[in-house]
């Protein structure tokens, strides 16, 4: 590394990383205890298999997932949560089924409902719920909240709530992984309705011209906000806008956990093996509104209860786990906890001091 | 004592950077083989290859956007934007992405990334390839913007934003590149945030930026001639802007012009003349007074292009307007 330029003559213009308001708490493992659930599931995944021990692990997880933001919807309909907020019921086996599927190194890049993803990646439920809270032992610290969760620690990049927005940077990341050979990707997480938007096209054209280490993981719910893909989309297979830049497209069942974890393990390996970036074009369904209080004006409610009939995939995976109910009640319960142990932690935790706004500003 | 043009102050500040530091490589639109538009980075690829000199498509959103995601894995990117109406189509990554990361995060991580572009008038390029927009990106919280207008400056002021752990939006001038100067051997540095007194003057402050520091430096000449003793300061970064340097200065000669070759309306320079006013009301004996390019677009013929863009004779009549007088008298 060369010199490191002027940096020491330079006034000091504002507080630097670590002077800051986090300071002020311990944001430790002491914190963590019972919600510190995201053990890696074991070495068999080398082979793209997995064990009927690690599909029960996802169930778990993604069953976690369902009760957080069924709490944080609770919560937010009970006025204690600021901003809005968007959930992703129905979509958990995209993000468990990702995430689980990344080795050590892996980075993501999120989007506007970035609970399960954020989870999924290891960030413990009292981080992301301290965060919807404002706190400062938020993920974010208080500065970011539901569309801005960061983990950088554990690889979370940072959702985005600007709409293909995270694209772009995730292209550039995986170039830095390129220039210093590290066997790393990078994946970004965006929906069908993102695939309209500039940086998405400029972000996969750079990406495969450039052959860089990345996964783009399209989670394609049929929906942009309130819009169906009829309506905003001219083409019906969302993997074709991949192909047209001669990237590699695979179709995947989003609400199969096994499917997607398998079809990620594959599509890292090409990536990883300098082949290049992978467009996965998960099918999912949103089984919830665009935001927490959406009335759904755009759906019929014999559809809505249609989907949310056939397209659970916690309870896809539970018929294939062949779990009984008691079981399913067992973990039921332990998540409960977890979500409620976050939701005290969250209440507990410390609001910034109005002044800490200006910490982290450097110009 | 090397004698370099601004355009080779530029290269040689990349060109050093990238030989000492393997975090640091350049993207952009035609800055391979071709060199750049504005051949700063001729010669650039022979010694540092494809993959450091980096081109790309015609892509503002992604290069950027790329950019920044490999400072947000500590390296240090260059992204050349070809001319600065082209960070509009960069400006989603730029402000809502570079410029937010580190705030949005917490402190979690930083976007060392710079970028560097060029425009201004006064070679006829019309309306979409010369616009001086360094004013939009001052009002961003989270991106630090620098308007270098002499080879050193360009040279000292380029490294550190480069080493800047922050995102820099870096302004040059299209005029100003075949401008020479002798530099020192070594690049020495120059901090962000500092100000420049070109020549020092006890009647009226004029704080200028890029080209027109230029023809402050000459309306200041003209009015030596007529007895009149101009201050000449250009912020060089515009933010962190050096607010002391410039209110020390008006304190002094209690008279302020401020120029720049942007649209006067909502101008870099309205935020200098609140500045000044605050810190140096009391001192004040005239009213601060502003020049800037008219309001319209950069016309295409020479003829209208001259008329709409100030130059040296629009400073010194604002210098004369500060000292109450008309036309010289």
């Amino acid at each position: 590394m060369g010199w490191v330029g002027d940096r020491e003559r330079q006034p000091q213009l504002g507080p630097v990383v670590g002077d800051s308001a986090l300071d002020l708490v311990e944001v430790g493992d002491q914190l963590q205890g019972l919600e510190r659930t995201l053990a890696p599931v074991a070495k068999v995944e080398q082979k793209g298999t997995l064990s009927n021990a690690d599909l029960r692990e996802f169930f778990r997880e993604m069953l976690l997932i369902r009760r957080f933001e069924e709490k944080v919807e609770e919560r937010f309909r009970a006025g204690e949560l600021p901003g809005f907020l968007h959930v992703a019921i129905g979509q958990e086996a995209v993000a468990v089924g990702v995430c689980r599927a990344l080795e050590e190194g892996d980075i993501i890049a999120s989007t506007h409902r970035a609970h399960g993803h954020t989870l999924a990646k290891g960030t413990t439920p009292s981080e992301v719920m301290a965060e919807l809270y404002g706190k400062l032992e938020g993920c974010s610290h208080g500065y970011g909240g539901s569309m801005h969760l960061y983990d950088i620690e554990r690889g979370n990049m940072g959702a985005n709530a600007v709409v293909g927005g995270g694209l772009p940077a995730i292209v550039g990341a995986a170039l830095a992984f390129k220039f210093r050979n590290e066997p790393r990707v990078g994946v970004a997480f965006f929906g069908d309705g993102a695939t309209n938007i500039g940086t998405f096209h400029e972000a996969l054209n750079l990406a495969q011209l450039w052959k860089v280490p990345a996964l783009f993981v399209c989670e394609n719910n049929h929906w942009a906000e309130s819009t169906p893909s009829w309506q905003h989309m001219p083409i019906e297979d969302i993997s074709q806008r991949a192909v047209a830049f001669g990237m590699k497209a695979v179709k995947v069942d989003g609400q199969d956990v096994e499917a997607v974890y398998k079809a990620t393990r594959r599509a890292l390996e090409h990536a990883r093996g300098g082949k290049g970036p992978v467009f996965l074009a998960v099918e999912t369904y949103r089984l919830v509104g665009h935001y927490i209080g959406d009335p759904q004006v755009y759906r019929s409610k014999e559809e809505l209860a249609e989907v949310r009939e056939t397209q659970d995939p916690i309870e896809h995976l539970r018929r294939k786990l062949e779990l009984g109910d008691g079981e399913v009640e067992e973990v039921d319960r332990e998540v409960q906890e977890i979500v409620e142990a976050a939701v005290e932690f969250a209440k507990n935790g410390t609001d910034p001091r109005p002044e800490d706004a200006l910490k982290n500003i450097y110009a | 004592m090397p004698e370099l043009s601004y355009r080779e102050a530029v290269r040689d500040a990349l060109v050093r950077a990238m030989r000492e530091d393997d975090d640091v490589f350049i993207l952009g639109e035609d800055i391979a083989e071709m060199g750049g538009s504005m051949g700063v980075t001729q010669g650039m690829l022979d010694e540092f290859g494809p993959e450091r000199i980096r081109n790309t498509p015609i892509s503002e959103m992604a290069l950027a956007g790329a950019a920044i995601g490999a400072a947000m894995q500590g390296m240090r990117p260059v992204a050349e934007i070809m001319y600065e109406d082209f960070l509009t189509l960069a400006a989603e990554q730029i402000v809502n992405q570079a410029a937010k990361h580190r705030y949005m995060s917490g402190g979690q991580l930083t976007v060392p990334v710079t970028f560097r572009t060029q425009g201004g008038a006064g070679w006829s390029p019309g309306a979409q390839h010369a616009q001086q927009l360094e004013a939009w990106f001052v009002h961003i919280p989270g991106l630090k913007v620098v308007f270098p207008s002499t080879p050193t400056d360009v040279r000292g002021l380029l490294w550190s934003a480069i080493y800047d752990d922050n995102p820099v939006v870096f302004f040059e001038h299209r005029t100003l590149y075949g401008i020479k100067e002798n530099v020192p051997d070594e690049l020495e540095p120059i901090a962000l945030g500092r100000a420049r007194v070109h020549r020092e003057g006890e009647d009226v402050t004029v704080i200028a930026t890029g080209r027109l520091v230029h023809e402050a430096l000459a309306a200041a000449k003209d009015a030596e001639q007529e007895g009149v003793s101009v201050e000449v300061v250009d912020p060089r970064t515009l933010q962190p802007l050096d607010e002391e340097a410039l209110i020390a200065s008006v304190r002094k000669t209690n008279r302020c012009v401020v120029a720049h070759e942007a649209v006067t309306r909502m101008g870099f320079g309205a935020e200098v003349a609140a500045v000044v006013q605050y810190g140096a009301f009391d001192w004040l004996d005239a009213p601060i007074e502003r020049v800037g390019a008219k309001f319209a677009p950069l016309p295409f013929s020479p003829v209208m292009e001259d008329f709409v863009v100030p130059h040296s004779a629009d400073v010194l009549d604002a210098i004369h307007r500060t000292l109450g007088r008309r036309n010289g008298n």
